[in-house]
């Protein structure tokens, strides 16, 4: 039983990762809060499941996910700094349209993979189990783009992005145009978000229109638990701690299941788990109970 | 090289708060000058300089760099020529990346920035020499957050990252105001040394009287948006602090009052 579920939070946890990097790009190097995730993470779901349906390559299928998730990234920059519109509500603006456009894409909200070729039963007939296949194939994946990652934010142009997040009047005053920088990021975030979706789709077995509900707190609820598991702030760790995170994330959701939550309050189980480290409380509120309890015994 | 000709700038026109912060500005700088500004606050010396960084773009005039206009010019685009030290000691920096990654974000100033590792081996030592300069042990600690710097130290590198990637002006907004007088002291002659050798020419915004005779080759004091004062390299030897006061009072029929100029001034 907890083979399973370990096995399982880890195939999940890695299928997610991507998007949780994707998040952790936006909202902890660029500094900028981007909700499309909750659309281009479906949306690359969809395009992958309709491309692989209609006998597109798995591979195929996931590379144009990517891409139209990077153009989901790009308008909710071109929202924020050409038009001038605040970044929340960029994001909120192209996750809402993206709704449309996904149950365009799928035809209807669900749409099943079953007996189609994917990812998954490629590396499977090269003599894998489904389980061995899954986790050889995501595992590749993540370990490739961690190191992509890592080393584009070691780039000239990465040392940019990452400075544009950190000080933007510094890095305009050195020549770069911070509003380059927030597009190029969203636009690479969502693209990872929308490849994971296709993975994530191709591992259950379907594209869901709700799938992207929530998406932008489980990235958060990763990074957070990945930043509390490794402290060390270089990008390196950051990063690998962001993937522990994901696989974390998903043991203790399937740990609430264990303990008998159903299904339909996970959304809420992971709100609380992004609150709890999140939540900074008025300073001295401990104190105050404090000085409560003394005026109380001193009184007594 | 940079010339300002008739520069007028007044923010929130037409409303009730409508603040005169340049009026008829003309500055004709060569290659070399190192100009001080003196003035109380609100005389437009930081309108100044965010209008030749390109921060602010004047009402009407225009800034000419080497007989080209680029008075709509946007600050990024500037920034290949003209480096810079603000007054806030944190705001020149990015302080959760390293020494050496602030460097080689310097280094790269203006130019189109590629796919390449910024930090190569070559690099590393080129920062470590640069940073020796400093004589603040900062060539050992590359690889440590900005974030874990002093305010004087973080000011120090900014003051060398402003003028990698060799830029031709320096700008330099009372750059050491926040700093503690031992650590002002070192940055100046730091500033002395640099300039000189890359033959930089700067604008430097200061509160101190004193030091803005001491410093440079040109002194300008400014009021209500407008150069009050011009003296020039030879006449400013025999000028002192007491001389500046009087002469901004028969100029302007006013006191100098502010409290910061006056504060250092005794």
């Amino acid at each position: 039983m907890l083979v399973n579920m370990l096995t399982g939070s880890l195939e999940q946890g890695l299928a997610y990762a991507l998007m949780a990097l994707g998040v952790f790009l936006t909202f902890r190097v660029l500094n900028f809060p981007d909700l499309t995730v909750d659309g281009s993470f479906p949306l690359g779901a969809a395009v992958s499941a309709r491309l692989i349906i209609a006998g597109t390559h798995p591979l195929l299928a996931m590379l144009t996910a990517i891409i139209l998730g990077v153009m989901a990234g790009l308008l909710t920059g071109f929202l924020h700094t050409r038009l001038k519109i605040a970044g929340l509500l960029a994001g909120i603006i192209t996750m809402t349209a993206l709704y449309s456009i996904n149950l365009r894409v799928m035809g209807r909200s669900n749409l099943p993979l079953l007996r189609q070729n994917s990812l998954l039963t490629i590396v499977q007939d090269l003599g894998f189990s489904r389980m061995a296949a899954t986790l050889l194939s995501f595992f590749l994946i993540v370990i490739l783009i961690k190191i992509l990652f890592d080393f584009f934010l070691h780039t000239e142009l990465g040392l940019a992005l990452r400075a544009t997040g950190n000080n933007p009047r510094m890095i305009t005053s050195l020549g770069v145009a911070p509003q380059k920088m927030i597009i190029l990021g969203l636009g690479l975030a969502n693209g990872l978000a929308a490849l994971s979706g296709a993975l994530v789709a191709q591992y259950q077995g379907f594209a869901d229109i709700g799938m992207g509900i929530g998406m932008i707190i489980v990235g958060l609820a990763s990074v957070i638990i990945g930043e509390s598991i490794i402290r060390n702030k270089r990008i390196v760790w950051a990063t690998k701690g962001v993937i522990i995170g994901s696989i974390v994330y998903r043991f203790l959701i399937s740990s609430a299941l264990r303990l008998g939550f159903s299904p339909t309050d996970l959304k809420l189980v992971t709100a609380i788990l992004v609150i709890i480290p999140l939540a900074r409380p008025r300073r001295g509120w401990l104190e105050g109970i404090k000085k409560i309890a003394m005026k109380e015994k001193e009184a007594g | 090289m940079l010339r300002l000709k008739n520069i007028f700038k007044t923010y929130y026109p037409g409303e009730p708060n409508q603040q005169k912060a340049l009026a008829g500005i003309n500055l004709d700088l060569k290659q070399g000058d190192f100009l001080t500004i003196i003035g109380s606050n609100g005389a437009g010396k930081s309108t100044l300089l965010n209008i030749i960084a390109g921060d602010i773009e004047p009402d009407s005039g225009s800034v000419i760099f080497h007989g080209k206009d680029i008075t709509r010019r946007p600050a990024h685009r500037r920034a290949g020529f003209i480096g810079r030290v603000f007054q806030d000691p944190l705001a020149g920096t990015a302080a959760e990346m390293s020494v050496a990654e602030n460097l080689a974000l310097a280094k790269v100033r203006g130019q189109k920035r590629r796919l390449n590792r910024a930090i190569k081996k070559e690099s590393r030592t080129e920062f470590a020499g640069i940073l020796k300069t400093l004589g603040l042990g900062l060539e050992n600690r590359l690889d440590e957050s900005v974030g874990l710097l002093s305010g004087g130290q973080r000011q120090a590198l900014t003051l060398l990252m402003a003028v990698l990637g060799s830029p031709q002006i320096l700008l330099l907004d009372e750059y050491i105001a926040a700093l503690d007088p031992s650590t002002a002291e070192q940055i100046i002659s730091l500033t002395g040394k640099i300039v000189s050798q890359k033959g930089l020419t700067v604008f430097m915004v200061t509160h101190d009287l004193r030091q803005a005779l001491k410093t440079g080759t040109r002194t300008i004091m400014m009021d209500r948006g407008e150069i009050i004062l011009d003296i020039e390299a030879e006449k400013r030897k025999t000028l002192t602090v007491a001389d500046l006061l009087e002469r901004f009072a028969r100029l302007r029929g006013r006191e100098l009052t502010d409290d910061r100029i006056l504060l250092q001034a005794r």
